[in-house]
């Protein structure tokens, strides 16, 4: 690791402060990808702004069907929160398979959010709950939020403070883990409001976290797993390398989903 | 037996140091002044290197100095070498290139060394290395044991033609061919068998220290037999005279076989200590460091025909293998693919005609050398995967064909050097039928299909050869180095014992097993004895640990040193009882004479020996002795193993429902630690199996060069294991001692992949049963078909 100097910000105006006068600073919400990334010498952040201690942005709120998450909660923080679990437990509940303890109680969902690795878990959950990302300049809705991999709407001076979301009727989360890593290799969130159906998937795509549009078409209709059937996942799109083909992750998506609406019940 | 004596479940004395964190391995040891060395590796697979710019290096704060290939074969420092000469076929020696520990012309693969930063810290001699610019006209690269001798392909020696480093054979071709072309029915493979990367838990690291004034070298390193590692670094590297090299290896965090090598690092460590002009010089790998430079292990293809008579009855085998060596030879690497692979493609079965060729190769990879087996899990991987595929497709049972063609008497002579000495074959497949209620498995199947999920049930009759071994037979095969081991026993004048050892502990629990010894012999509580290892200084010589050969040949030495002990013990007792020697027997910590009252305390005896107030005439004082042993064979531990699994077809996941091992050690010192030898070893074979994959990019790029990508066994891989053990001793050694370090290893590869192509109903699977793996295998069937 190279040398770097360590702030930890009192507010999230604070902590934009210091990152706007620092050479190169970062925001350091948990560190669960940064801090690996600098031990490799792959990244040499001048500055590291520690968010996770400022109260503002810690904790889940449920008001109503309103779900709100401060963005420096911990993995483990939403896996063990009594109100979610009752308002939306299968967040909770992908909250709780995200990497393994020391990872849930360092890593912080604004954290996953802002770096949206494509095989992470999170990204998929606000796309599929239709989360809105707060930020300390503006508020996006997760549709414009994720860009693509490794890349959001983000400003490098822009920090997420908050997600909130409007609890779903029925929800669930399937993950195939990939074997070494255990991220994902095709994570499917399956979110059902009234009649609004949302898909989406993460870890296998070459585009980063998407929405299958045919998959929520097909389980508007009829959300049962049958529906999934005649939704096509296509090849030209997934990932492919030494852990999978992309003709495998199109299968997993497909089973993936179908484990979800199973899930979702 | 005592209560700590042969047999015992004694807990483990090392542990209370491991577990509490007060283990003191390499990277632990400190020594005012030390300075830090870090790596210009290679970023290419294949390069020429044109030009190494250090100046810029040389200015950054704290480096004393940058160092290159240029000075270090210029100070004399010898090329690392193979210490095992293979002849091809036609008689000519193995085309070995060479191997600078600082690459001087060519690069040949990713993370080969060109130079090295001996700076003040770790960070800034990284920092100065980074700085390092090196100039390469990158060259095409091979990767695989296949490609590398095609036509065309890139040439990595000049020594090395098609870069075959040798072209060998075991057995009789004509005969061979002939029983085939007699065979009622010919069963023919293809098996690979993939590369793994070693990961032991504590990485590779050296601490090289200089006294100036004494022109004496010490070496903290992880090593499985620092007395090779000295001898080599002394008689080859001409890094210092042996007088004025200490090397010790303190407490080692696992090695698998990956540190019975001497790297480059540690010779650069040495030489530079002295020329940099530093008190010491200390490098640890990372893991990135670990995953690009440890000796890998395994790497064969493999084609295989087995011809079986009316009777299912094996008329002969024919097996031809290439065996991918990575870029360099390695210590020992010459002999896994030849002499500790194809002198066991005979299996537990009875076969005529074995006729097997090797083609060793060189490709611009990490170095590949003996992993946990060594050569054995590559032969029972072809062999019981045929065994497996031979029963499917004559329609007999998978028992049934093993048992028609099993050894039954002893010793039996194989046509592929190998006397196997006892075992009883049948008796462990019976043991692990029965422990895996096999005969339950059609039901157990039938409920799997009513949720969707395929079974299938495999097994594996492994057989292996440990404790080498005998050194004029091995130096005959072309071995550099005896493989007897040495112990010394001295007994303190309070009754306290030490036993040095030339065997290395690093995880195997010798600190344990070894005291049992003792404690059985004289009645001493375990606790009373010390077991001192790995440091030149206290121990004469030693071969070291590898090979399973600690229990074989370590513990018959001791065992030879306490005859010598005891003998001497007995003389002083009879001399002091007025009683005939024959008439003493040590038991529970007493000296007595047989059939009367009288009778001393070992402790007394002991402290005769020491006062020598009263000993026999012409006696000398103390209790001490040595011994050197010698092994007479190999020994053959042999099992049966069964793996019963699930597979989901639609994402291909394998779920271990059952794993069965049926072992023969011959005779067990410790049952606990031989059940945890067992199932790390099992772990280890199941990661073979189903997890571990050494992935090369076509760019030499290794692309399996982290755990993100790497996927090492978790406890949650695994199932809980069935372990049982039957025994036949082992008639060569004192002890009947067989070995156990390696079978799980060796044993279990073939087991899962037999139950997973069962689960399957097709054999298009390649080891690793990764999910992908398995799902490809199923829709490529049903595409087929």
């Amino acid at each position: 690791m190279y040398e770097t100097t360590y702030h930890r910000a009192s507010s999230a105006d604070d902590a934009v402060s210091r990152a706007s006068s620092a050479g190169d600073g970062k925001f350091l919400s948990g560190g669960m990808t940064l801090l690996p990334t600098m031990k490799q010498r792959l990244a040499a952040p001048s500055d590291l702004i520690d968010v996770t201690h400022i109260a503002d942005m810690k904790g889940v709120s449920v008001s109503g069907s309103t779900v709100t998450i401060g963005a420096a909660t911990t993995h483990a923080e939403v896996a063990n929160d009594a109100g979610l679990k009752k308002a939306c437990s299968s967040l909770a509940n992908l909250a709780s398979h995200i990497g393994d303890p020391a990872v849930r109680n360092r890593g912080t969902i604004g954290g996953s959010i802002a770096n949206n690795d494509p095989a992470a878990d999170y990204p998929a959950a606000m796309l599929a709950l239709g989360a809105t990302i707060h930020t300390t300049k503006r508020e996006v809705s997760a549709d414009e939020f994720f860009t693509g991999m490794f890349e959001t709407a983000l400003a490098d001076d822009e920090l997420i403070t908050a997600v909130s979301f409007d609890a779903p009727s029925k929800g669930a989360y399937a993950k195939f883990p990939n074997p070494a890593s255990r991220y994902a290799m095709a994570g499917v969130y399956v979110a059902q409001s009234g009649g609004d159906v949302r898909v989406a998937v993460t870890g296998a795509s070459s585009d980063g976290v998407y929405r299958a549009a045919d998959m929520e078409s097909a389980l508007a209709g009829s959300f049962n797993e049958g529906a999934i059937d005649g939704c096509s996942v296509d090849e030209g799109n997934m990932l492919s390398d030494i852990h999978g083909s992309a003709a495998y992750r199109a299968n997993l998506v497909k089973v993936m989903a179908k484990r979800a609406v199973a899930a979702a019940g | 037996m005592g209560i700590e004596g042969i047999g015992a479940r004694v807990l483990r004395k090392e542990d209370k140091r491991f577990i509490t964190g007060k283990g003191r391995y390499t990277d632990d040891h400190k020594i005012a002044g030390m300075h830090y060395a870090a790596f210009v590796r290679s970023p290419h697979a294949h390069a020429k290197v044109k030009g190494i710019d250090k100046s810029a290096a040389e200015g950054m704060p704290g480096v004393a100095a940058v160092l290159d290939g240029q000075q270090l074969t210029g100070d004399g420092i010898g090329n690392l070498i193979c210490g095992w000469m293979v002849h091809s076929k036609d008689g000519s020696p193995m085309n070995m290139g060479a191997w600078s520990a600082l690459a001087t012309e060519y690069v040949r693969y990713v993370g080969d060394a060109v130079a090295v930063v001996i700076a003040e810290t770790q960070a800034q001699a990284r920092s100065a290395a980074e700085a390092v610019a090196v100039d390469y006209q990158v060259l095409d690269a091979v990767v695989s044991g296949a490609d590398a001798i095609k036509p065309g392909a890139p040439q990595l020696h000049p020594e090395a033609k098609n870069n075959i480093i040798y072209d060998w054979e075991i057995g009789e071709a004509d005969a061979t061919d002939a029983a085939l072309a007699g065979a009622a029915r010919v069963v023919e493979m293809e098996i690979t068998n993939n590369r793994l990367v070693p990961n032991p838990m504590e990485p590779r690291s050296a601490l090289a220290e200089y006294d100036e004034a004494e022109e004496h070298f010490t070496l903290h390193t992880t090593s499985q037999n620092p007395h090779v590692a000295r001898l080599v670094l002394s008689a080859f590297y001409q890094v210092a005279p042996e007088n004025k090299l200490r090397v010790i290896a303190p407490d080692v965090g696992g090695g698998f076989g990956s540190k019975i090598f001497i790297y480059p690092e540690e010779v650069v460590c040495l030489w530079a200590s002295k020329r940099a002009g530093v008190p010491a010089v200390k490098w640890t790998a990372d893991r990135t460091e670990a995953f690009l430079t440890d000796a890998h292990g395994r790497d064969h293809t493999t084609t295989a025909k087995m011809g079986f008579d009316a009777n299912n009855k094996i008329v002969g085998f024919k097996i031809d293998t290439i065996a991918n060596l990575g870029a360099y030879m390695s210590l020992f690497s010459s002999s896994v693919p030849t002499y500790l692979y194809a002198t066991l493609l005979s299996g537990q079965y009875n076969i005529a005609n074995i006729h097997c060729n090797v083609r060793s190769v060189y490709s611009n990879t990490a170095p590949v050398d003996a992993y946990r087996g060594a050569g054995r899990p590559e032969a029972s991987y072809v062999v019981e995967r045929m065994m497996e595929t031979a029963a499917r497709e004559l329609g007999v049972s998978p028992a049934e064909l093993r048992r028609t063609n099993f050894i039954t008497e002893f010793p039996h002579q194989t046509p592929v050097i190998m006397a196997y000495d006892a075992g009883d074959f049948n008796a462990s497949l019976d043991a692990a039928m029965k422990a895996a209620d096999w005969d339950g498995f059609a039901k157990r199947k039938a409920a799997s299909e009513k949720n969707g999920m395929l079974r299938g049930i495999g097994m594996s009759c492994y057989i292996e050869a440990c404790g080498i071994a005998p050194s004029a037979a091995v130096g005959s095969l072309g071995a550099g180095v005896g493989l007897w081991e040495s112990a010394e026993v001295r007994v303190n004048p309070v009754g306290t014992v030490e036993v040095l050892t030339g065997s290395h502990s690093h995880g195997q629990g010798h600190e344990t097993t070894f005291a049992q010894l003792v404690s059985d012999r004289f009645g001493v509580p375990a606790e009373s004895v010390q077991i001192v290892h790995g440091d030149t200084d206290k121990v004469q010589f030693g071969m070291g640990t590898y090979g399973s050969r600690s229990g074989a040949v370590g513990m018959s030495a001791i065992e030879k040193a306490l005859d010598k002990v005891e003998a001497k013990a007995k003389k002083i007792a009879a001399h002091q009882l007025e009683a005939a020697e024959g008439d003493i027997e040590i038991k529970d910590g007493e000296v007595l004479v047989k059939g009367t009252d009288k009778k001393l305390g070992w402790h007394e005896v002991c402290l005769g020996a020491y006062t020598g107030h009263n000993l026999p005439e012409g006696m000398e004082p103390g209790l001490k002795e040595g011994a050197f042993y010698d092994p007479t064979n190999f020994t053959f531990p042999a099992g049966c193993y069964v793996c019963e699994v699930e597979v989901d077809p639609q994402t291909g996941v394998v779920d271990i429902q059952q794993f069965v091992a049926a072992d023969d050690f011959g005779k067990i010192i410790n049952p606990m630690i031989v059940e945890g030898q067992v199932h790390g070893g099992l772990a280890q074979g199941i990661g073979q199996a189903m997890l571990e994959n050494a992935v090369y990019g076509d760019d030499g790029q290794l692309l399996s060069a982290s755990y993100m990508d790497y996927c090492m066994p978790r406890a949650d891989d695994l199932p809980n294991f069935d372990v049982s053990t039957t025994e036949t001793l082992c008639p060569g050694n004192p002890l009947g001692i067989k070995g156990c370090g390696e079978a799980g290893a060796i044993g279990s590869p073939p087991a899962v992949i037999n139950a997973v192509t069962d689960a399957i109903n097709n054999n298009n699977l390649t080891m690793p049963a990764s999910p992908a793996n398995v799902w490809n295998a199923i829709n490529l069937a049903d595409a087929a078909e």
